[in-house]
């Protein structure tokens, strides 16, 4: 063959490497080509399709995932990069923020087609997690600004999340006052 | 004895399938998958038009995990989703027609080595002569697109009612003006995906995420000519689609030849950037209109010329091309009215439907023409258009008959949410406030294909549990058409919408719809949802009162129960009504369909285009602040009066409404998607970071208001909400540009640019003076 057949038959093929992490509350340990993205892991390789892939290159948040409680683009995220970390999906929400998130986007009809949604959902809930307390609209406004939806207009997400918000820290105040 | 109140129409409900799609549950086409599965790429030409003198596919088939390729003369049928407009090949046989366009496709067991088996992949081409631009296409001697019957003329109507000529002339005031209207795509998150498998016996099965599984079931029995029999069509759960998936695309018919050929599974997902070129989205039009007004401000004439630049294929243009002149003529009586319109060919992406098919763009340059006619008359913009308002029941100029319009309702709404009457002369400079008007369709009276059948239909069961199954053709895009169903179908049955199951978009389970576009199934759909329902609700309240020797009439199914309406005390189960009545009559099902009338437009040559059942109003009041030194734009508000009949489900109406502002904002200040002429077709930006999708930052405060005027041709009066409330959504905000700075930008997008540059000579203009 001459110089100018650069296919990748004549490449060697790509290393791999065992990748051991904590996702959704247990360890695993999988065997991953290096060049592999957490994206192509959780979808391809392990079947959590939960977590979408919108554009693959950054910019749409559809693929959004907690690495260590906060919001990272699985897409742009190398496997290896999560060696001995903690990875959470849609699969596995918080039980608490979680129960408030659905139960709020679901009676102010957040989610149309809903594609957009699991990464939106993990955007709230790290929002959620980190404030613990009733977020204003520009919070919520600020803490989604990373998720690109095309359905809603984002109007009704953000009242979502604020009333989630809401709920969950007048459960906290009722605990308070009862303790 | 009473009627009982509706007990599920017009109120808020929990979307059916709502938790499994954001919990991650639910599977999108990319997310099946199957044993021994393949995956597919599709090579693209890099040439905006060029003939294919050669394809070899030898080094590619000696690459790693290669099973298969493909090229054009697998598949050489042409199709096209309008029958009159056959014009595409899956994949090119002579020529390349834009940068993008499919050539050849290769399966492989992975992904990657499908990708890099594309570079093995060798194409000879002589580079043609490429045209980016509508009227140099017109012009050219060389015809683009090889199935063109007119050169590079696509589609051309002219149509004209009434004296325009003499009204221009007797009319005390003509507002001329040139618009121009950029590109947009849809952008719907989910990117175009299919999957097929070719059972033992031949079946072919194609999962993909389009919103007409229907034509697709029709255009892949013709491309691959086999019978319609041997296919089942079933569209998942789509994430999103506004036009984007309304027509069969190149990936579908790949994965299904190419199982064919393998006997394996076959999947193939585009990449975001295959998204981007394969389009089919707004198309760009250069408008020229006049309005003549008599000194009252009483519109008598309207003339208009549109250039509409449809890309390299016709798509849905021949309609497209009818719409932007045919859906001009409501909300205002417009005396008489002329309009011209012509489609080329060029080699770009194809343009199609997107949100508000074809009257979109004109839209926008009928209401500025209004304003401008407003402040020449020193008329309030909105008592301009209330005053050429058409009323309920009326006849357009085109002879389309209107029912129901709630449009001066709608104008009212916003005028009172938006405090127009107080606020707008006290807005300083750079701060504005502009109204805007416009109507839509719901659904239309003809199908794509002539034929005679209902144009849609529904299979209602009910089971021993005491639980519906809806068995629809209809398309669940995400705008809730599966909820609206349960609760049309509820309402009559006495069942909460948890307890009614919809299986809907598989072409082997249901009848037959013609997919989610014209903003068709609410009115449509519904219809048919209440034909079946109301059947099945008579049959059960009759073996109830045949058990309570009473009237049929007396029996009321509400809540999980019959009830005696003269004697409400005396009530059962509804498990134990299904069991009376399954006892009675059989099996419970039942069939309805909906057919649209035939008899609500002119008779000349075209006027069957653009008629339907019935039409939504909307009108919008937008607030800008305008930054005169950086020419930035800011919508900080809007408010959309939305019409559509009756809200059969408050919260998705509401949705509908915003995402729809949301939408139509995006296209003033700053989505725009076209190609660089310079670079040889190459797209200015196909990706999220370079086409310019709001994120919640960047998205205005949106105010959905619900006008309700019951059309007798929509389900409990209901007409569309999915697409009218986009159009006025433009000029409301180009409007109250002008109103906030006193210039206007004509052509779109409004860019920093472009405005900065318009102030900046009004100021020069005015120190002159």
């Amino acid at each position: 063959m001459n110089d100018t057949d650069k296919t990748r038959a004549d490449e060697p093929a790509p290393a791999v490497s065992l990748l051991r992490f904590r996702l959704n509350g247990a360890d695993v340990s999988v065997a991953v080509e290096d060049h592999r993205t957490l994206l192509e892991v959780l979808r391809y390789g392990l079947d959590l399709t939960g977590t979408k892939q919108g554009c693959d290159e950054g910019e749409c948040g559809a693929c959004t995932v907690l690495l260590d409680d906060k919001p990272v683009l699985s897409c742009c995220t190398l496997a290896a990069q999560v060696e001995g970390r903690d990875v959470r999906t849609v699969e596995a929400l918080a039980e608490r923020e979680a129960a408030a998130l659905l139960d709020a986007f679901d009676r102010h009809d957040a989610a149309q087609c809903g594609f957009c949604t699991p990464g939106v959902l993990m955007s709230a809930e790290a929002l959620l997690m980190d404030t613990r307390r009733a977020v204003t609209m520009p919070e919520a406004a600020q803490a989604l600004s990373g998720n690109l939806c095309r359905c809603t207009g984002y109007t009704k997400i953000l009242h979502a999340v604020v009333d989630a918000s809401e709920r969950l820290a007048e459960e906290d105040a009722e605990h308070g006052a009862a303790s | 004895m009473t009627e009982p109140e509706k007990w599920q129409i017009g109120g808020h409900h929990r979307k059916l399938g709502a938790m499994e799609r954001m919990r991650g549950i639910a599977r999108y086409t990319d997310d099946l998958s199957l044993p021994r599965m393949l995956h597919a790429k599709i090579l693209r030409s890099p040439h905006a038009h060029a003939r294919i003198l050669a394809i070899d596919p030898t080094k590619a088939m000696q690459m790693p995990g290669v099973i298969a390729v493909i090229t054009g003369s697998d598949m050489p049928t042409p199709y096209g989703v309008i029958p009159w407009t056959p014009d595409e090949n899956v994949l090119a046989i002579e020529k390349a027609l834009y940068v993008g366009d499919g050539v050849a496709c290769v399966a492989a067991e992975t992904e990657d080595q499908a990708v890099a088996a594309l570079a093995g992949i060798e194409v000879e081409y002589e580079v043609l002569q490429a045209y980016f631009d509508p009227e140099e296409a017109l012009a050219a001697e060389e015809t683009i697109n090889p199935y063109a019957r007119k050169g590079n003329l696509s589609k051309e109507v002219e149509l004209a009612f009434g004296d325009v000529d003499k009204g221009l002339e007797d009319a005390a005031l003509v507002i001329e003006g040139d618009y121009e209207f950029h590109g947009t795509t849809h952008g719907a998150i989910e990117p175009h995906c299919a999957l097929a498998k070719v059972d033992p016996d031949g079946l072919l099965t194609v999962w993909s995420a389009t919103q007409v599984p229907h034509y697709l079931h029709r255009e892949l029995a013709k491309v691959l000519e086999i019978p319609a029999r041997q296919i089942r069509v079933i569209q998942p759960p789509v994430g999103g689609a506004f036009g984007g998936k309304s027509e069969p695309f190149d990936l579908e018919f790949c994965v299904a030849k190419l199982s064919q050929i393998t006997g394996r599974p076959v999947k193939l997902l585009y990449t975001r950037e295959e998204v981007f070129y394969a389009h089919r989205g707004r198309h760009p039009m250069k408008m020229h209109y006049r309005h003549g007004f008599d000194a009252k401000g009483k519109l008598v004439a309207v003339d208009a010329k549109t250039l509409l630049d449809g890309g390299a294929y016709s798509s849905f243009g021949l309609v497209t091309t009818y719409y932007s002149g045919q859906l001009l003529c409501a909300p205002y009586e417009l005396g008489s009215y002329r309009f011209h319109s012509r489609r080329a060919y060029t080699n770009k992406p194809a343009c199609g439907p997107k949100r508000g098919h074809g009257s979109v763009q004109p839209r926008f340059a009928m209401e500025v023409q209004l304003d401008k006619a407003a402040i020449a008359l020193d008329l309030d913009p909105i008592e301009l258009r209330r005053q050429n308002a058409m009323g309920s029941d009326s006849l357009t100029v085109n002879e389309l008959r209107v029912g129901s319009n709630g449009f001066l309702d709608c104008l009212a709404a916003v005028e009172l949410a938006s405090g127009w009457k107080e606020r707008r002369a006290k807005l300083g400079f750079g701060h504005g406030l502009g109204v805007a008007g416009s109507t839509y369709i719901s659904g239309t009276n003809y199908a794509i294909y002539p034929n005679e059948m209902p144009q849609a239909a529904v299979q209602i069961t009910l089971d021993r549990s005491g639980r519906a199954r809806i068995f629809s053709g209809a398309s669940d895009i995400g705008q809730g058409s599966d909820t609206m169903l349960a609760v049309i179908a509820g309402e009559e049955l006495g069942l909460p919408t948890e307890d009614i199951r919809v299986l809907s978009a598989d072409t082997d389970l249901c009848p037959v719809d013609l997919g989610a576009y014209s903003s068709r199934i609410t009115l449509m759909v519904g219809n048919a949802c209440l034909d079946a329902a109301r059947k099945l609700r008579k049959k059960v309240t009759a073996s109830v009162a045949k058990r309570w020797e009473c009237s049929a009439k007396q029996v009321s199914l509400v809540a999980r129960q019959a009830i005696d309406m003269n004697d409400p005390a005396r009530r059962v189960d509804l498990v134990e009504a299904f069991h009376w009545a399954e006892a009675d009559h059989g099996l419970l099902g039942e069939v309805g369909s909906y057919d649209t009338p035939k008899d609500r437009h002119g008779s000349y040559r075209g006027g069957a285009i653009g008629a339907s059942p019935a039409y939504s109003f909307t009108a919008h009041v937008a607030e800008v602040k305008v930054d005169d030194e950086t020419g930035e734009v800011e919508v900080v508000k809007i408010w959309c009066a939305h019409d559509c009949g009756k809200a059969i489900s408050r919260g998705l109406v509401e949705g509908q409404i915003e995402g729809s502002c949301y939408m139509g904002a995006a296209e003033v200040v700053l989505e725009s998607h076209g190609v660089n002429a310079e670079m040889g077709g190459l797209h200015h930006g196909p990706s999220f970071l370079d086409y310019r999708m709001p994120t919640t930052l960047d998205t205005a405060e949106i105010e959905a208001l619900i006008v309700e005027a019951p059309d007798a041709r929509g389900p409990h009066g209901a007409k569309e909400a999915g697409e009218g409330p986009l159009h006025s959504t433009i000029p409301a905000i180009v409007n109250a540009i002008y109103d906030a700075v006193g210039v206007r930008v004509d052509d779109l997008p409004v860019t920093p640019a472009k405005l900065v540059r318009a102030i900046e000579a009004q100021r020069a203009l005015m120190g002159d003076a």
